[in-house]
């Protein structure tokens, strides 16, 4: 293809970014994980990771994240279904991600009130007959407020690529007698794959590193490694052992990413770009 | 195209414009003085009105900036690249920072004020005849329980904490030496202990507690009380007094074992570059007036004695915050117990913590 | 177009309640003249007077608006180039390879990113304040944009550009004519997760900011400890009003002036 002959100066400005803001800090972060706390080199924190508490962090860590991730496409999917059928569909898009541009902390604070024994959702459940229970600190609401939080970083993506979705393709679907079951399963959603894989890398990555609301929300009832690096780096001044559990947030990162790696299909991008 | 170029260029001009609205701002508010100091603190941790007055008394500007923790800021002052003249750390942060070679020593010539502290607040063992940092607040660390939501118990001692009829109504402080520091003293051990077979007897203690412990977090626990979400929490008498200042069911104790006594102290880090302006601002916070109209401001206690005579004979008489010296010596203050011993402290806690999923 | 059954407007609305219920608990409070987020005591203004009595306030609103803004911008263009330049890579290995380091500063907690960035900074020289803030913004907004503008790239189809290219269209034709417009929905969601993420961050900017300039963001989180103040939430109400009044004027107004220009019709 002529476009990617000669220099692609336009990428000079990503592939320094890259460089002094993605490769310089991990080269950091690798390195001080080799320190211990007086500076002297050492394999100790690598070891240590191996030990059953960080396991388990690491095990709940990805339960929780693949948690939050379910829930965010289960709500996010049929929102942004309905949402591109909706009148002023661009405008109801713009009114998810308002509420996002909102302090994180207030917001969070707001929902330590909301869920409170004595809070609006609390009232309601007494109001119809379930009465007073113990909302805050339990993984529901862990899951519910991060759900919250990465909610509209599912239904952008997705939004955008059911948005483009050729209606003649539903319309032939529907023509040729396929229920509408049928049709989403076989039609859509195949189609939308591309919107859904962006929406999980935009939420399950960073939820693996999510700290703040496992202890204002989930009362460190839920501790995951992003809660123990910040540890680490803030309270122990660990640097090593910070950097050292970064290194398998990373690694298990990249992992992840050729898991849910573009395949080589048919028509996409690279088969026909000679 | 055409679209993404004209987003672009409105985005331009409203940051233009708000940059022209910054500038005017700051133009409009600036002293025309002599030069400027930084001042590092905790947020709402001063009566903005006080700073103001500095200005106008000293004619020198100051320029206001918030920390969270005391790790971070201690983090930034190292790093270096900003200057700051003043900075507000805990004492554990002092020896620390001191160690690093992070304090200029303070002039007692240039801070005539000091007079006004009581001199029980001075010479402590963090930092031996004051010669870097001045206490700005004080407080120790107790228990904050609701008797309402109790059917009047109360408490006296560590122990009470760990009482059957407590289940799932504790808040503890989420801070490794405020926690294993309770389960050393219900032991009546030295809340610096660095003994392994003490610790290990405090973390064993403190896993029993396990089943009472609704929550481990940290500022939030004020929220948490006020709105009657749990009766009872582990915490510094700055947030219990910020507790019952909306729900007055609230009572507040100092365990009879002992607990921790804090301060909040003013120092000048070694980037500072208006020392001169630093103790000025110093001695300006130690004035009585000055001193009382903070500590109304703030709700914590002051260590400053004139400030106390000027001050609400209700609140300053009040033993759960103005502790006498009696209860006082009962209470210990955090010494510097290393980064390795600390790691030790933080991991039995991350212990205690995985041990309660 | 089909019309939504019943269901589906149930579902919307309780997507909207819940996503707004925060806010308006907030605003609500605004208003509360017991001083705390707890008990409602009675309705006052006082709050809202004491955001506009309070210019640093103020100037710390402009700068966090500023740096969202231009972090936004600049790394809406930076991402959407990357991502152009990851697709048109050949080799399958090495476009997973670039995308990985891309999502590096996604996976990465707050306070290593603030930390490196904070070395990063010294050790260059840069003086801490306004522009190490931004190009940190700008830095970690990234990753979100070319996450974004991906999907729509993957799917576009090659023989428009083929085509394209054979009519004759030079390489920034191609671009500016070709792949941008059929982009732009991405270029927008990545510009509005960009400014998400500016609004939204502490740590990286506690880290790497310093003579005397601060963000909202900064200002909140270190007032946890002595109690945030229902100042805030007034200004969070101010900005919450002022926000949607700004989004919904711009769009009713930009749709009319489409349609009475006849250019009107449904939209890309």
């Amino acid at each position: 293809m002529k476009a990617t002959q000669g220099r692609p100066f336009y990428l000079i400005p990503y592939y320094l970014w890259i460089a002094l803001f993605v490769i310089a800090p991990i080269a950091l972060i690798a390195y001080f994980s080799f320190f211990d706390l007086s500076g002297n080199f050492t394999l100790d924190n690598y070891k240590n990771f191996f030990t059953s508490v960080y396991l388990q962090m690491t095990l709940s860590s990805f339960w929780y994240a693949f948690l939050i991730t379910l829930f965010s496409i289960l709500i996010a999917y049929p929102t942004a279904y309905w949402l591109t059928k909706t009148k002023h569909k661009q405008l109801w898009l713009l009114l998810i991600i308002i509420p996002s541009w909102i302090n994180l902390l207030l917001k969070t604070y707001a929902f330590i009130g909301i869920f409170g024994l004595y809070g609006p959702a609390n009232n309601f459940l007494e109001t119809i007959g379930i009465g007073r229970l113990q909302i805050l600190f339990t993984d529901f609401s862990f899951i519910f407020v991060a759900v919250y939080i990465f909610i509209p970083f599912m239904i952008l993506p997705i939004f955008n690529s059911l948005d483009k979705l050729n209606p003649a393709l539903v319309d032939a679907s529907r023509d040729l007698g396929a229920s509408p079951w049928t049709t989403f399963r076989r039609v859509i959603f195949p189609l939308t794959t591309g919107g859904v894989k962006s929406g999980i890398q935009a939420v399950f990555i960073p939820a693996l590193s999510l700290f703040m609301i496992t202890r204002l929300i989930a009362g460190n009832k839920v501790i995951t490694l992003g809660t123990a690096i910040e540890q680490q780096f803030l309270v122990t001044q660990n640097w090593g052992m910070g950097s050292t559990i970064a290194v398998f947030l990373i690694l298990f990162m990249f992992i992840i990413m050729i898991l849910t790696g573009q395949k080589e299909k048919g028509g996409s991008a690279n088969g026909k770009t000679r | 195209m055409k679209e993404l170029i004209r987003a672009a260029i409105v985005l331009i001009a409203v940051s233009a414009l708000l940059m022209y609205g910054v500038s005017f701002l700051e133009r409009s508010t600036a002293k025309s003085g002599s030069g400027s100091i930084t001042v590092y603190n905790w947020g709402e941790y001063i009566d903005p009105e006080l700073i103001a007055q500095f200005e106008e008394e000293h004619n020198i500007r100051v320029i206001y900036e918030t920390f969270d923790s005391n790790e971070a800021m201690m983090t930034k002052i190292e790093q270096g690249g900003t200057s700051y003249d003043i900075a507000v750390p805990s004492e554990y942060a002092i020896e620390k920072m001191k160690e690093n070679d992070l304090l200029l020593p303070i002039d007692h010539e240039l801070i005539p004020n000091l007079q006004n502290i009581d001199p029980y607040f001075l010479d402590l063992p963090f930092d031996p005849g004051n010669e870097y940092s001045i206490p700005y607040f004080w407080g120790t660390v107790g228990i904050a329980f609701n008797p309402t939501l109790l059917e009047g118990q109360t408490f006296e001692s560590w122990d009470d904490l760990w009482n059957h009829t407590l289940e799932q109504e504790v808040i503890l402080v989420d801070s490794a030496r405020e926690v294993i520091g309770m389960g050393l003293n219900s032991f009546g051990y030295s809340l610096n202990s660095t003994d392994p077979a003490e610790l290990r007897e405090a973390t064993d203690k403190l896993k029993e507690i396990g089943p009472n412990v609704k929550a481990i977090i940290g500022d939030e626990v004020v929220e948490m009380m006020r709105n009657e979400e749990a009766a009872v929490a582990l915490t510094w008498s700055g947030h219990a007094a910020d507790m019952m200042w909306i729900n007055e069911d609230i009572d507040y104790i100092i365990p009879e074992e002992g607990s921790n006594l804090w301060f909040d102290n003013m120092i000048i880090p070694s980037t500072s570059t208006n020392v001169e302006g630093a103790h000025a601002f110093i001695n300006f916070m130690l004035d009585a007036d000055v001193a009382a109209q903070n500590a109304d401001y703030v709700g914590y206690a002051t260590p400053n004695a004139a400030a106390v005579e000027l001050m609400d004979p209700e609140v300053v008489s009040d033993e759960r915050f103005y502790p006498s010296e009696e209860i006082r010596d009962r209470l210990e203050v955090y010494e510097n117990l290393g980064l390795e011993m600390l790691g030790v402290y933080n991991e039995l806690f991350l212990e205690f913590k995985m041990d309660m999923q | 177009m089909e019309k939504l059954g019943k269901p589906a407007k149930v579902y919307l609305a309780l997507v909207f309640i819940i996503l707004y219920a925060p806010i308006f608990y907030l605003i609500f409070y605004s208003f509360n003249s017991g001083g705390t987020m707890s008990s409602f005591e009675g309705f006052t203004l006082e709050h809202y007077a004491a955001v506009f009595a309070d210019t640093r306030l103020i100037i710390i609103l402009m700068n966090t608006l500023i740096v969202a803004l231009l972090s936004a911008l600049v790394s809406t263009a930076i991402g959407v180039l990357g991502a152009i330049g990851i697709v048109f890579l050949r080799n399958n290995k090495m476009r997973n390879a670039v995308l990985s380091l891309n999502n590096i500063l996604i996976v990465s907690p707050d306070v290593i990113i603030g930390a490196s960035f904070l070395i990063l900074f010294t050790m260059v020289g840069i003086k801490l304040g306004f522009a190490s803030v931004l190009i940190s913004h700008i830095a970690f907004s990234i990753p979100i944009v070319v996450i974004m503008v991906l999907p729509k790239l993957l799917d576009m189809n090659h023989s428009l550009i083929d085509a394209a290219s054979d009519l004759g269209a030079s390489k920034r034709d191609i671009l500016t004519r070709v792949i941008l417009p059929y982009i732009k929905p991405g270029i927008f969601a990545g510009f509005f997760l960009a400014l998400t993420y500016s609004l939204d961050d502490f740590a990286v900017t506690f880290f790497v900011t310093g003579n005397g300039f601060s963000t909202l963001s900064v200002e909140i989180y270190s007032m946890a400890r002595a109690g945030i103040t229902l100042t805030i939430n007034a200004l969070s109400a101010l900005i919450f009003v002022v926000t949607m009044g700004l989004v919904v004027g711009y769009y009713f107004f930009n749709n009319r002036a489409r349609q009475s220009m006849g250019t009107g019709g449904p939209r890309p």
